[in-house]
């Protein structure tokens, strides 16, 4: 059996209770772009620009696009690392009211930071070098206030086990493990406090693909074991193919197309997933060269200066004129939500038939 | 797409090679850096030896035979002696602590006085000797010092007398203590004003950011000795040995803390986007336990190697600025005040030995470059 129809099964059984963890509404994520002695504001890197979607309960949801469109900072405002410049986030916590993210006072944001947490990319700037993972992984338990003493102990050693280390571990530093042992120690961390959303920015980019698919099984099992909701920020489509339910794409600082994981692999509606998907390498020699490889022309948008109309059109092969002038806005088309004008007349190639 | 195969392999894969202990693994930073420092023999050696000129400092008063004041004004001038340890008589070779006494040669045309050492006449000399009394460590009131001639009227000058008959040796001992400490006692100053302002400098930005920067670079900007001798200048001429002594201290540190403070916000500002103070954050630590429990240990041993440095710096200052008479006077004994001292035609021509607290200065200040190189390699034991 194929991972897709794996994950299809999955899906049809966690989407029963569509209950949204996470409510993003129109976030935007803007850095002025400052210039002179008198920090004179010239513009506006638009890093994240207007962007909607919705985290349901249980649920991994995958956010990818190429470097520099914005799915990390995304990540991150979500938990206010950094600051959203406007719209609105909402945490819906299992037992509880709404807390706005954005507005939330100290205390409320601290509450959000233990129920969502975050996985990060690099295991090496992640972990402080100076302090045993002991200290490391206890860190949120003993500030949030969750346990004290010898009962942090207790639950380091705990975890440690759950990520498939040794609880004798415990006093080692973080430079005593491999790469892959240092990211089972960051999950360790996130998950210490008990969480009930994890946001993994690519967690598995700077890791072997060896040590990858370990992690991604140990983080699958992670989200069984403690009813986890994930958001999985990543560029590596195999791997959002491999764990996310749904999938969103994003394009210089937009959402381009949302959707369930197996109709976005098979009929992707936007050109840019089209190309995004047909850069996917195929490890079967079967099928190589088959395919058609969309090959993008020019660079990535600039998120300082993004071109008119839909900010795709410069590097899209379908692009007429109403693109240069009209902004696509996203719209349901199938199953999935697109922002393209001709999302309806475009057929798009997808990777469904070799993955089916 | 990934292998099946791989994503069958257990999630508790990590467990292979872990049955061999190393001690690297439970080794923190302070262990890691110690490490890496004894591989540098050059830097270890060096930080001996500053420690021994610490000790010096410390204990002066013993380790000196004379007090700084103390005087013998037939000997103006007395060339250093050599010490022996063994006399021979009729009976032999026996042990016996002693320099040789002067005979004293007139220049019948000059009139000028010249020592020669007289092989003949010895004077004894012991070791845990009874002389000036002093209070050891400031405490202890005692009159034993670590060598000195049996008959405190007998004249031992192993490193020379100047020219009102004093011992170069004693007064460079006692020397170590101004110089060393100027030293140090600036560089704290430094250190306190260099980690606040550029603390501040890093972790709030902005305006507050840019205003410190330009005013480190006013500083900066200012020719040092000029700058000096102003400040010097206005210190009143009423003021006790003491009191000038921290004035010059606060001078030499009101220009030393710039280049701290630079140091302490180029930390401050590539760490504070390191994912792992995020990561803190996020465990809802509050931004001055991040600072404390995070930053400070992370640039701390970078902030020791630096200070190692700039120690030489404000010793060199400080000897500078005495030699050209705006620094420290006499009474007060330091190795610039020492230097200046010598600064006339007839030292150098005939009495070189004066220049002897030159050396101390040039071994002080290379042994803690030395050892402030070390401590820069080694700061960093997690860099490959």
């Amino acid at each position: 059996m194929t991972l897709v129809a794996k994950q299809g099964i999955r899906r049809s059984g966690s989407s029963d209770r569509r209950t949204p963890i996470y409510t993003v509404e129109g976030l935007r994520v803007h850095f002025p772009i400052t210039r002179g002695v008198m920090r004179r504001i010239v513009g506006q890197v638009k890093a994240v620009d207007d962007i909607s979607f919705i985290v349901y309960r249980g649920e991994t949801l995958g956010l990818v696009g190429e470097s520099g469109c914005g799915k990390t900072t995304t990540g991150r405002a979500l938990l206010r690392i950094v600051e959203p410049t406007g719209g609105r986030i909402t945490y819906t916590p299992p037992d509880g009211d709404p807390i706005n993210v954005r507005t939330a006072g100290r205390d409320e944001l601290k509450a959000v930071r233990r129920a969502a947490r975050m996985v990060f990319q690099d295991p090496n700037s992640s972990l402080n070098p100076r302090l045993p993972v002991g200290e490391i992984i206890g860190e949120g338990l003993h500030y949030h206030g969750i346990a004290r003493g010898a009962e942090i102990e207790d639950r380091v050693a705990d975890m440690l086990r759950r990520v498939g280390l040794r609880p004798e571990y415990i006093r080692r530093y973080p430079h005593a493990f491999s790469g892959g042992e240092r990211q089972r120690i960051g999950i360790a961390r996130a998950l210490a406090v008990n969480p009930n959303f994890v946001i993994c920015d690519e967690a598995v980019s700077a890791l072997d693909v060896s040590v990858q698919a370990q992690i991604l099984r140990l983080l699958r099992e992670l989200k069984d074991e403690f009813d986890l909701t994930y958001l999985f920020v990543g560029h590596d489509l195999a791997v959002i193919q491999h764990i996310c339910d749904r999938v969103a794409v994003m394009y210089a600082g937009k959402l381009v197309e949302i959707g369930p994981t197996q109709s976005i692999f098979a009929t992707p509606r936007h050109p840019y997933t089209e190309a995004l998907l047909s850069a996917v390498p195929r490890p079967d020699p079967r099928v190589r060269g088959t395919g058609e490889r969309v090959r993008l022309a020019g660079e990535v948008a600039d998120v300082s200066n993004l071109p008119s109309g839909c900010a795709f059109h410069p590097r899209c092969r379908y692009a007429t004129e109403r693109c240069k002038t009209e902004t696509p806005q996203l719209r349901p088309v199938g199953e999935q939500m697109v922002a393209c004008h001709f999302a309806d007349s475009l057929t798009l190639k997808g990777v469904g038939s070799y993955a089916a | 797409m990934i292998d099946q195969a791989d994503i069958d392999t257990p999630a508790t894969a990590p467990k292979a090679h872990a049955e061999v202990e190393h001690r690297e693994q439970y080794a923190g930073q302070w262990t890691l850096i110690w490490w890496k420092l004894g591989r540098n023999k050059v830097a270890l050696f060096s930080g001996a030896v500053v420690l021994i000129i610490y000790l010096v400092a410390i204990f002066a008063d013993f380790l000196a035979p004379f007090s700084s004041e103390h005087y013998q004004g037939r000997y103006a001038y007395a060339p250093p002696q050599p010490l022996s340890f063994f006399v021979q008589n009729e009976e032999g070779w026996r042990f016996q602590p002693h320099v040789n006494a002067y005979t004293t040669d007139i220049d019948p045309v000059s009139f000028r006085r010249t020592f020669v050492p007289d092989p003949e006449e010895v004077v004894p000399v012991r070791f845990f000797a009874a002389g000036e009394t002093y209070h050891l460590l400031g405490i202890i009131p005692t009159d034993i010092h670590l060598l000195g001639p049996e008959n405190p009227r007998d004249p031992m000058f192993l490193f020379g007398a100047d020219r009102l008959g004093r011992d170069v040796l004693s007064r460079t001992i006692h020397g170590t203590r101004v110089s060393m400490s100027i030293g140090l006692i600036g560089v704290g100053l430094s250190l306190v004003l260099g980690i606040i302002l550029g603390g501040l400098s890093g972790f709030i930005g902005g305006a507050v950011d840019t205003l410190i920067q330009r005013i480190i670079e006013f500083l900066q900007s200012i020719p040092t000795i000029p700058l000096w001798m102003g400040l010097a200048a206005a210190i009143p001429q009423s003021w006790t040995p003491l009191q000038v002594y921290f004035a010059i201290t606060v001078i030499l540190s009101l220009i030393g803390w710039t280049s701290l403070a630079r140091e302490v916000r180029g930390k401050f500002m590539a760490l504070r986007h390191e994912d792992f103070v995020t990561a803190a954050r996020l465990d809802g630590l509050g931004e001055m336990v991040i600072i404390r429990k995070h930053l400070v240990p992370s640039f701390l041993s970078h902030i020791i190697a630096s200070v190692t440095l700039a120690i030489p710096a404000m010793i060199l200052a400080e000897t500078a600025l005495s030699f050209i008479g705006i620094g420290l006077k006499p009474p007060v004994v330091s190795w610039g005040v020492l230097l200046q001292e010598a600064q006339n035609i007839r030292s150098v021509a005939t009495a070189p030995w004066l220049f002897l607290p030159g050396a101390a200065i040039v071994v002080s200040v290379l042994s803690m470059n030395f050892l402030g190189d070390g401590l820069i390699d080694a700061a960093d034991p997690y860099g490959n």
